[in-house]
């Protein structure tokens, strides 16, 4: 066997490749490429949900003068909703594919580093929320009359929060599932939907029970949700909110890589790298 | 039998020349689970350029000492250094110089061939990789396959194309669980012939885990026998026959495994 290969060495633990990242951003593109059911799941969810939503939202605002007036909040919240779900989503299951393909072995022997790994499971998080959510906000568009666009500034405000929101919650939940193996799928699908009512996605904080609202201001969507209805019902744009729900996002980001090293080590400690099924 | 625990690799050396540092050098290594010992306190060097065989029944601790070294599983105690580096803390100075194949681990199912090579080639940095994807194609006999999906091959295509993923960077360094498990003899004597050539032109080092015998006895020129993590026997395999009063190695291995030698030093 001849050996003709030139193997570029960059040693350092703390080396960056983009080449690397660009390696697993090519492996999950050419996964999606060659699954048509996988694309359609990403348009799917998303749309049967904004055209149930759409249809409530409908209903509600013929029939209530307070919803005549904040046209297009629930709307809105589900389609931010889906931004901050299907990001989470979309960097866990771009994780669980590794899984599932029993690769995360040659993965961890290779000189892909946790960072390389991690950004590139972050961009893949946004093309996929591309792919299911942009044709989406554009039916919004068409049956609803909801430009989602319109929302100009904010909307690269609330974007940028809910992704960071959702990349925090996804890197911890790959930790679990590094640690517990495939048993722990499961929380990639739901954890998220704990955020769901402390989160006020549908309703002002001011819903919940005065002891409850602490526990929701503690969280980074709340802050983006409460802007999101000053912009639709209000018409301004809260930078305070945005502010807040970014520091807190600092913090939520910085303890889901805590939790996920955490978790990786535990895992090379029990073996679970070797054995990633259930 | 428990001789010569800390040794060195044996002089023979099928390729490469006589070390001056290990490839490999494992000290006093352990993994406990639940007190339960997986490997109990095994030392050994593996010198340059040399084919090791890991040999042991199943439970030995094969796969576990073959995934400490690797860094994939953290030592309860003990030390493991690989080419000069210590694992895991220190893996990142080395991993783009070895490489392995395990059952425990596949390749991606829906990528072509081509794609996973692709990937990995990226992931390990190799230059002119179209060239080396369609080299190691040609070598293993996957050039007509290189399209198809890795999901729709057979198992023994599918071997091929893991060794090819190992393969891809050239390594130093490479790490064989069970290599030809699951093959039939034809395709699993095509792959030892492979190994066995990429040695000699890399002057790579080989650890090679397995419990075929055969294999161990074509292959390797040092012998590593384990059995409830712990090294029973280690030398190459002329002396372990000679010194077992055995013509093969299969017998030799049935002797550990059943604890004759124990049972004969017991009844002397």
């Amino acid at each position: 066997m001849t050996v003709s290969s030139d193997v570029a060495r960059t040693e350092s633990a703390f080396a960056f490749s983009p080449q690397r990242v660009a390696a697993m951003m090519l492996r999950y593109w050419y996964l999606l490429r060659s699954s048509w059911p996988r694309l359609i799941e990403l348009i799917y969810w998303p749309t049967v949900q904004m055209i149930t939503w759409g249809f409530i939202q409908y209903y509600v605002t013929q029939n209530a003068s307070f919803f005549a007036r904040a046209s297009g909040t629930l709307i809105g919240a589900v389609l931010l909703w889906d931004i901050l779900f299907r990001g989470q989503l979309g960097f866990s299951i771009s994780f669980l594919e590794e899984m599932w393909a029993r690769n995360v072995g040659n993965l961890m022997m290779s000189p892909l580093r946790p960072v390389e790994f991690v950004t590139a499971l972050m961009v893949m998080s946004i093309v996929r929320l591309a792919i299911g959510v942009i044709p989406v906000t554009v039916l919004a568009l068409i049956f609803f009359g909801f430009n989602l666009y319109g929302l100009g500034f904010g909307l690269v405000a609330f974007f940028i929060n809910l992704m960071l929101t959702s990349w925090a919650v996804g890197i911890f939940v790959s930790g679990l599932v590094l640690r517990n193996g495939l048993g722990a799928e499961n929380f990639a699908w739901s954890i998220m939907f704990l955020f769901m009512p402390l989160a006020c996605v549908y309703y002002p904080v001011t819903t919940l029970p005065v002891w409850l609202q602490p526990a929701a201001w503690a969280l980074p969507p709340t802050y983006v949700f409460e802007g999101m209805r000053a912009l639709l019902i209000d018409h301004t744009f809260r930078a305070d909110l945005m502010l807040y729900a970014l520091a807190l996002n600092v913090v939520l980001f910085a303890a889901g890589v805590f939790g996920f090293l955490k978790l990786s080590e535990a895992a090379r400690r029990n073996g679970s790298l070797m054995q990633t099924g259930e | 039998m428990r001789a010569a625990l800390a040794s060195i690799a044996p002089t023979r050396h099928i390729c490469g020349s006589m070390p001056t540092q290990p490839a490999i050098e494992v000290h006093r290594l352990a993994k406990i689970y639940k007190q339960v010992p997986a490997v109990d306190g095994v030392s050994f060097a593996i010198a340059p350029g040399s084919i090791t065989g890991l040999l042991g029944g199943n439970g030995a601790g094969k796969t576990t000492t073959i995934a400490m070294i690797m860094g994939l599983i953290t030592p309860t105690s003990g030390s493991v250094n690989v080419l000069g580096a210590h694992m895991p803390a220190q893996r990142y100075r080395v991993l783009q110089r070895m490489n392995f194949e395990s059952p425990y681990v596949e390749m991606p199912m829906r990528l072509t061939i081509r794609q996973n090579l692709t990937v990995f080639g990226m992931l390990y940095g190799v230059r002119n990789l179209a060239d080396r994807i369609e080299e190691l194609a040609e070598v293993l006999d996957l050039s007509a396959l290189l399209d198809r999906p890795t999901g729709k091959l057979s198992a023994g295509q599918k071997t091929r194309v893991s060794l090819a993923k190992s393969l891809i960077n050239s390594p130093e360094l490479l790490l064989l669980d069970e290599p030809t498990a699951s093959l039939d003899p034809d395709t699993a004597d095509w792959v030892r012939e492979r190994l066995e050539r990429y040695c000699r032109d890399r002057h790579a080092t080989v650890l090679l885990a397995s419990h075929n015998t055969a294999e161990v006895e074509r292959l390797c020129e040092r012998v590593i026998i384990m059995k409830s993590g712990r090294i029973e026997d280690d030398d190459t395999p002329a002396r372990l026959l000679s010194r077992h009063g055995r013509r093969t190695l299969e017998e030799v291995f049935l002797d550990v495994a059943r604890g004759r030698d124990e049972a004969r030093e017991a009844a002397q």
